[in-house]
């Protein structure tokens, strides 16, 4: 059913629709309409879960380790410093191959203290073992969310995985979401079947210790269910196309992209702006495309080096920063492109909820065109 | 031992945990001065040095860490510390 929703409400309604049996979460702005709806929905009776209010954001994804180990489905969502404070219980989340379903509200991380947009948060737990979907609309968000857990808990894959989407872009904007039935969901994402369980009958404990000789093994392993997770994500996201009708089956999406000359590369919300003004610079003559990245763990590398190999410039968009190197996506890109010869050029952009818009576009498409790159775009050059 | 998924195990003792792979240098009981004092026995930290049914001492080096102070210990000089290859 169509109906006007704020992002952060379209998240809750969806993860409701997927039957998580524990939420253990803690708010942090900008992702609290999301736990505050959740939390709702449990005291109301509308929900059949056990909503588990803890003290911190570590004590937040424990419960959701303790519980998904325990055989439940488990969900959280938090963002930028919350999630600086799960950065231990992340790793052993994945280790432990727990397919719990985080939301991060992307948020930038402090100092300075801001409660803006950037995607600084996500983009640093890069190496934790999650996967992590980006959004660009609200509907992209509720969708991804039953295609996260369907990946997730893929007995090839069994990673937990983190749905990312805009702070405040998109948490607290209102769109159109055709958010499906109970029935509809519940077809399409049946309970939650767990690999392994904690039971006292059989009794294991889980994300024990490895001495060197079985370490190395152990990381092996993970990174191989990540590989996995390539197929997974294709199966599950054609399944949901069959089913709803919206096709997410790319790990990237291509826009305008097959005959561009200048090929940006973004992830999030931040891809609407990149199309409305690949609109209005192909109406002026422009060959400009975009390549939108979806999965940025697995990251699409083979995806990304077949889209772009017609362009003669790739400009890459880049909510945060590796500081001392470059923006994380450009990296990514630059390696999946190497040997290609293809210049990839990097612009640090929108850090701390700094506006992007249609014309900073057109301008950075102006710099990449003239070779200018690898640079904070928009700096206030006054106050330094 | 086989790898399980999420690094998981069922319940068990240290003893199934072979710890012998931490050791650098290997113990060797040469039997050829051992007087069968059993001061390796008594010294080892490790309680992996048992008598033998000839009254003879060895070491389980599934569990020996290599830490030397039976070689150090020993009375008639008849333990030597060599390097493991691994």
């Amino acid at each position: 059913m169509m109906k006007i929703v704020e992002g952060s409400h379209a998240v809750a309604e969806a993860v409701k629709l997927c039957r998580p049996q524990v939420i253990s979460a803690y708010p942090i702005t900008p992702q609290t309409h999301i736990v505050e709806a959740l939390a709702s929905m449990v005291a109301d009776c509308e929900l059949d879960a056990e909503y588990i209010c803890v003290e911190s954001e570590f004590s937040a994804l424990s419960g959701c380790i303790g519980a998904s180990a325990a055989g439940s489905r488990t969900y959280s969502a938090t963002t930028s410093q919350g999630l600086a404070l799960m950065f231990e219980v992340c790793f052993n989340a994945a280790g432990m191959r727990l397919p719990i379903v985080m939301t991060i509200a992307n948020r930038a991380m402090g100092a300075p203290l801001s409660i803006w947009n950037d995607q600084q948060d996500s983009i640093s737990l890069r190496d934790a073992g999650w996967l992590q979907y980006y959004a660009e609309d609200i509907q992209e968000v509720s969708d991804l969310h039953f295609i996260a857990y369907r990946v997730a808990e893929d007995h090839r894959v069994l990673l937990p995985a983190f749905v990312c989407f805009d702070g405040f872009i998109l948490t607290h904007t209102y769109e159109p979401v055709d958010m499906p039935t109970q029935q509809e969901v519940d077809a399409y994402l049946p309970a939650f079947k767990p690999y392994q369980r904690l039971d006292a009958k059989e009794p294991i404990s889980m994300g024990m210790y490895a001495t060197p000789d079985y370490y190395m093994e152990f990381r092996y392993e993970v990174d191989r269910a990540m590989q996995r997770a390539r197929d997974a994500y294709v199966d599950a996201a054609r399944a949901f196309a069959d089913q709803f009708g919206r096709d997410y089956t790319g790990a990237v999406e291509g826009y305008r992209l097959e005959d561009a000359d200048t090929a940006l590369v973004a992830m999030g919300s931040i891809c609407g702006t990149v199309k409305d003004a690949i609109d209005e610079m192909r109406a002026d003559g422009k060959r400009v495309g975009l390549l939108k990245i979806r999965s940025f763990r697995p990251f699409p590398s083979e995806e990304v080096a077949a889209a772009l190999k017609g362009a003669s410039t790739v400009a890459v968009l880049d909510k945060n920063i590796s500081l001392g190197q470059k923006g994380a996506v450009a990296l990514e890109v630059k390696d999946a492109l190497y040997g290609s010869g293809i210049p990839v050029l990097d612009y640090i952009v929108a850090l701390g909820g700094r506006d992007i818009r249609k014309r900073d576009i057109a301008k950075i498409v102006d710099l990449a065109e003239k070779g200018t790159g690898d640079m904070f775009y928009g700096l206030r050059t006054e106050v330094l | 031992m086989a790898l399980r998924v999420g690094c998981a195990a069922a319940p068990g003792r240290a003893r199934d945990n072979k710890t012998g792979s931490w050791r650098v240098f290997k113990p060797i009981f040469k039997h050829e001065t051992c007087t069968k004092c059993g001061l390796c026995e008594t010294i080892c930290p490790e309680g992996c040095v048992k008598e033998d049914k000839d009254g003879f001492f060895t070491p389980d080096l599934d569990y020996c860490k290599g830490c030397g102070l039976c070689a150090k210990e020993c009375p008639a000089d008849d333990i030597e510390m060599v390097q493991e290859e691994k």
